[in-house]
């Protein structure tokens, strides 16, 4: 590959995110064991009852994923902007939503792809039935890919900002809520023995969308809020 | 250029649009006041009670116009921003941010109204159902614009991120307007049509539209008034702005 063009720094972007994850892979841990805590929690509140669990389990599972996904969210900039790479980004030649989308993927490769592999497990802990774990799958395999994206244009909004954990949480959630009714929809039609197709095609149609426009509206935003 | 192109810059000098409110707004506020009434009346006194609902359906008369002007000031308010992120224009940033609490108030009684409505009609103070699903995700954008309108210190990129948010948040208005088409809710389907006949009866609808328009102006003088209050805190070390505060103690030439 030609060092200098923009497949070359999109490969050296991504290389360079994951890289840096692996160094540091205790911490890429966190988002995990944060969404096995949140789904333990739930027999703990709701009673140990395996009928009760499981009329929630879908739906819990996606709530803690999600929130899993959010938490780790602020990572996505933060170390760059710290050390000035971000903007050596955006003043790049290259167009700067491909060089964010490929930040994206790193981010959902280190952060949603372990999450994945163990939502079975988290299935087990709220007695998912059988059959509705690959639906769940799935929607998760939608639905966190959309999380990541929608995600990155929230964050590169609140840039630049000290302790915008909070804010982020409420920036991102209003736009996150029709991707968790279709989500858990679908598991939760799946469970009752009807349909489910449809709302996974329209994450899937969903999906497709924000993967062309959200790298655009995060490299606008990003510009909005480094100047 | 024509008179009308030529005023409609001049009201982008932060100076002329500050006269130009300040001369509007006992008028607009006035108006506001006056069509309020004669809707409330019309809505309260005159209108014939429901065959269903009996006179506990007046509530109409706040829900529906609040409910409306939830969405117009949220599309006002991303139109402003759209204007502010293109072309940069100052009063454009401020409308945009002044409207952002009127349309959360809005949307809050609108939610509040719609609940005390359902209590006695539905039996539930509330229901996941589409139409107050999607309203209340307007209200936690409305939320989210304002606070992150707070959180950024200079003001006019503040601004420029809120109004982003507001414009990414504009998908939700076809979903809130078309939920109850789309899904089968509780909340009731369509019932005014703009374009061809409503399904409500006349002596009905009347005070209804009267309102609509009464809190139209209402809201235009609000934002009217938010936005001079901002445009002082944005220009606050102006000399237009220190001639208004303290035209006494201009220092004297000689």
């Amino acid at each position: 590959m030609k060092p200098g063009t923009t497949t070359a720094a999109c490969v050296a972007v991504l290389g360079r995110d994951l890289a840096l994850v692996w160094r540091r892979r205790g911490d890429a841990l966190n988002p995990l064991l944060f969404a096995i805590i949140v789904v333990a929690l739930f027999p703990f509140a709701i009673g140990p009852e395996q009928a009760t669990l499981e009329r929630i389990a879908a739906g819990a599972i996606f709530v803690a994923l999600l929130l899993a996904m959010l938490l780790s969210l602020d990572a996505l900039f933060r170390s760059d902007l710290e050390d000035g790479s971000l903007e050596q980004l955006v003043l790049s030649p290259h167009p700067l939503s491909l060089l964010l989308a490929c930040k994206v993927a790193a981010h959902w490769l280190t952060t949603a792809l372990p999450l994945l592999l163990i939502a079975p497990l988290a299935a087990q802990l709220l007695h998912l039935p059988a059959p509705v774990l690959p639906v769940l799958l799935g929607a998760l395999a939608l639905a966190t890919p959309l999380l990541s994206l929608i995600g990155a244009v929230c964050v590169a909004l609140t840039m630049g900002m000290r302790r915008s954990g909070m804010l982020l949480t409420l920036l991102v959630l209003p736009l996150i809520v029709p991707v968790l009714i279709f989500g858990a929809g679908a598991c939760n039609a799946a469970q009752a023995g009807l349909p489910y197709a449809a709302p996974l095609l329209l994450l899937g149609a969903w999906l497709a969308l924000t993967l062309v426009l959200a790298p655009l509206a995060a490299a606008a935003a990003l510009k909005i809020s480094l100047t | 250029m024509n008179r009308l192109v030529l005023w409609f810059h001049r009201l982008g000098s932060p100076p002329y649009f500050y006269r130009f409110a300040g001369r509007w707004l006992p008028w607009l506020y006035a108006l506001a006041l006056l069509t309020g009434a004669i809707g409330f009346y019309g809505g309260l006194v005159i209108a014939p009670a429901d065959y269903q609902q009996g006179d506990s359906f007046r509530i109409l008369y706040v829900h529906v116009p609040c409910a409306w002007m939830s969405l117009f000031a949220y599309a006002f308010m991303a139109g402003n921003g759209f204007v502010a992120l293109v072309w940069r224009i100052k009063l454009a940033e401020l409308l945009a941010m002044a409207s952002a609490p009127i349309g959360a108030a809005f949307t809050f009684v609108t939610l509040v109204t719609g609940s005390i409505w359902g209590k006695p009609t539905w039996g539930t103070w509330w229901t996941w159902d589409a139409r107050l699903t999607s309203e209340l995700v307007l209200l936690f954008l409305y939320f989210g614009v304002i606070g992150l309108h707070q959180a950024i210190e200079d003001l006019r990129q503040a601004a420029r991120a809120a109004a982003f948010l507001a414009l990414v948040g504009v998908v939700n208005l076809p979903i809130i307007h078309y939920s109850v088409v789309w899904w089968n809710t509780l909340h009731q389907a369509q019932t005014v049509n703009l374009l061809g006949e409503s399904k409500i009866d006349a002596r009905m609808l009347w005070p209804l539209l009267v309102l609509a328009f009464a809190t139209h102006v209402y809201f235009f003088a609000s934002v009217l008034a938010r936005t001079r209050a901002a445009l002082l805190a944005l220009e606050s070390g102006k000399a237009w702005v220190r001639a208004l505060v303290a035209p006494a103690t201009e220092p004297a030439h000689g």
